[in-house]
């Protein structure tokens, strides 16, 4: 019996041998996650990260199972999709995982990025990891708005009429780029089967090759942790950090626990509330797309309000979509507007930390006014959140250069 | 703390003021109980009998409808499907959407995930809250849906509402009629209650209709939960004894 045992461990590290001198598995293995070193004081916030990349793969595979059932014709879309939700075996729950995926995707993206501006993780040497999470954020934005469309709803086509009517307040070519872009004059047959195409292939190609850079350039820099500290400044005599443990298999069984605690959650809206009071799933995208009747009210999805609050506060409507560009992109500019010595808002002045306050308030009032009918409070009340949206950035070099620092500790505490 | 929470409700409500004066009627409050077969059931009656004249739900199948609300194929076949003897077919109807157009203005919407876009309350408003109004074609109006093209079919059922108004001073001092409550001209053959049980069937048998899949939907739902609380019990044990030696 132990012979038996001892043989098929020799041919397995034979078989692994005869790969590692042909493919560097047993190195790619080490360098990403069994000598990986983390730092060990991770936090609540720091489970984010690798549930982005399950609700990735949740999205993913659902994805590829709804392909096989939907059909992206004007004619057929929406019925597919009903067909989808009764006849096919277990539809209805691949149909949720995917309708509530996206908006958990936007949860968790949104806590990644905050967890980076609570403990400045943007700033030196991790620059280019702040940009690369930025481009996938941008991306994921364009995922979500083409796969919108697909369901052939009321919203699904009025918000694509919105949005894409945007692109028409650009000088000169505006007009020309809006009916380019939808293929016809209005949002049809056309728009749907370009914005499917895009959907299934094109942006998640270029997502997975992000997420892919973003984790090498994490791997390279390392992570950043709640102190803000380098754990790469003190390492023992083998070179390995003294404040750091292996990625697996530390955080990797921390990290399963964070997941089936997030599949709970998950799992409680996928089957016991899919609309989500009407925010995951609009109700009236559950009347078929009219492109003869233009609903009273049209709200984008919650995940894009905040943008579409500051869109509607501006009067000029290019001048909106400059403004609403501009408060998407302007998180890339983080790492050179923050002049502070210090990373982690443990040690940060009052400044910051009052700033940051005020930033995620703002946030989230934006959020609430963006789905709001535009009364003429609702449109001042956006108007005064937006100024302060874009002050937080723009005062950023003044307000963290001299602010009320603490000392950083050497260590992780 | 207390002061800002104090100011936030302000603005809050400051906020609130402006949309709250286009609220619409107050409406009426529907008790739906999928798991509640017979109440279904006397739904699925009403539905094909009242409803299936001009509305279709072409996503639904009458075998699906008879599985799920514990209907013999007997019973389903004679007395629920007048379209068709094939129980494998979707509740299509008969009439033609350029007929509908030009019978009543407007094709009479499919109702198949209609419950899903109006929300029961509204759909048990909207049956309660029908009045004779002799300006419109069909010689009623509705409270909920204001200028509506379909008649009343129920109205055998409810009987004839007619409006009460009152008159109330707008901000410019003028004053107008609005009205304020319906009232029963004419019974119809079911008393009040009667007809609020008619119509609350009705209204939870769309509300199944709109996604059937949710009776199925919940049962699994509470296994997975539990199986996930198990498995939390078991990771966590797993995470604590690989950080033992972490300080």
């Amino acid at each position: 019996m132990s012979k038996l045992i001892n043989g098929g461990i020799k041919l397995l590290n034979n078989t692994l041998g005869w790969i590692d001198d042909r493919f560097p598995l047993t190195k790619t293995w080490n360098e990403h996650l069994a000598q990986y070193y983390a730092p060990k004081n991770f936090n609540f916030w720091y489970y984010f990260g690798s549930l982005a990349l399950l609700v990735l793969v949740i999205q993913i595979v659902t994805g590829i199972w709804l392909t096989m059932n939907y059909k992206p014709s004007a004619e057929h879309a929406f019925a597919s999709v009903e067909y989808i939700m009764r006849d096919v075996n277990w539809g209805w729950w691949i149909r949720y995982m995917h309708s509530t995926g996206s908006s958990a995707f936007f949860i968790v993206i949104y806590l990644h990025m905050f967890r980076g501006m609570m403990y400045g993780s943007y700033k030196r040497p991790r620059e280019l990891l702040w940009l690369t999470g930025m481009f996938i954020y941008l991306i994921l934005m364009a995922e979500a708005f083409f796969g919108y469309l697909l369901p052939w709803g009321q919203m699904s086509y009025w918000g694509a009429q919105v949005i894409i009517s945007l692109f028409g307040a650009i000088p000169f070519i505006g007009p020309e780029l809006a009916e380019w872009i939808r293929g016809d004059y209005v949002v049809s047959d056309v728009t749907l089967n370009r914005f499917f195409s895009f959907h299934v292939i094109a942006v998640p190609l270029v997502l997975c090759g992000l997420v892919g850079l973003h984790i090498f350039a994490l791997h390279e820099v390392g992570s950043n942790n709640p102190d803000g500290v380098e754990i790469k400044k003190h390492k023992d005599a083998n070179g390995i950090p003294l404040d750091g443990i292996p990625f697996h298999p530390y955080y990797t069984v921390k990290d399963i626990v964070a997941v089936v605690v997030f599949l709970i959650f998950f799992c409680l809206v996928v089957f016991f509330n899919p609309e989500m009071g009407g925010y995951f799933l609009e109700h009236a995208n559950f009347i078929p797309a009219d492109p003869l009747k233009t609903p009273e009210h049209i709200a984008p999805v919650w995940y894009f309000t905040p943008f579409y609050a500051i869109l509607r506060a501006v009067p000029d409507k290019l001048l909106g979509v400059v403004a609403m560009g501009a408060s998407t992109l302007i998180f890339m500019t983080l790492p050179w507007l923050d002049r502070s010595p210090v990373k982690s808002i443990r040690y940060r002045g009052w400044k910051y930390r009052t700033a940051l306050t005020i930033f995620v308030i703002t946030f989230i009032s934006l959020g609430w006014l963006g789905m709001q009918v535009a009364t003429p409070n609702v449109t001042l009340a956006s108007r005064i959140f937006a100024v302060i949206y874009f002050l937080f950035f723009l005062l950023m070099p003044f307000y963290t250069a001299n602010d009320t620092d603490k000392p950083v500790p050497d260590r992780v505490t | 703390m207390k002061r800002t929470i104090f100011l936030f409700v302000v603005a809050l409500a400051w906020l609130m003021a402006g949309s709250a004066t286009s609220a619409g009627h107050h409406l009426y409050k529907a008790d739906v109980d999928i798991s509640d077969k017979a109440s279904l059931q006397r739904g699925a009656r009403t539905f094909v009998n009242y409803c299936m004249g001009c509305h279709s739900a072409a996503y639904m199948r009458y075998n699906r409808m008879g599985d799920d609300l514990g209907i013999e194929e007997s019973i389903l076949q004679n007395n629920l499907m007048f379209g068709t003897d094939k129980s494998g077919d979707t509740m299509t109807i008969a009439m033609q959407k350029d007929d509908a157009e030009k019978f009543f203005g407007t094709a009479p919407p499919d109702l198949s995930v209609n419950a899903r876009s109006r929300g029961a309350d509204w759909l048990f408003t909207y049956f309660m809250t029908f009045y004779r109004d002799d300006s419109r074609p069909f010689g009623v109006n509705n409270l909920a849906f204001k200028d509506v093209a379909m008649p009343h079919v129920l109205w055998e059922l409810q009987g004839i509402q007619k409006p009460v108004y009152k008159t109330v001073q707008k901000e410019d001092g003028s004053q107008r009629e609005v009205i304020d409550h319906l009232e029963l001209e004419t019974p119809g053959t079911l008393d009040s209650d009667g007809y609020q049980n008619t119509v609350n069937d009705l209204v939870n048998f769309l509300v199944y209709v709109g996604e059937p899949a949710q009776i199925q939907r919940r049962s699994v739902g509470v296994i997975v939960i539990l199986y996930l609380l198990v498995l939390l019990v078991i990771v966590y044990l797993l995470k604590k004894e690989f950080w033992k030696d972490i300080h």
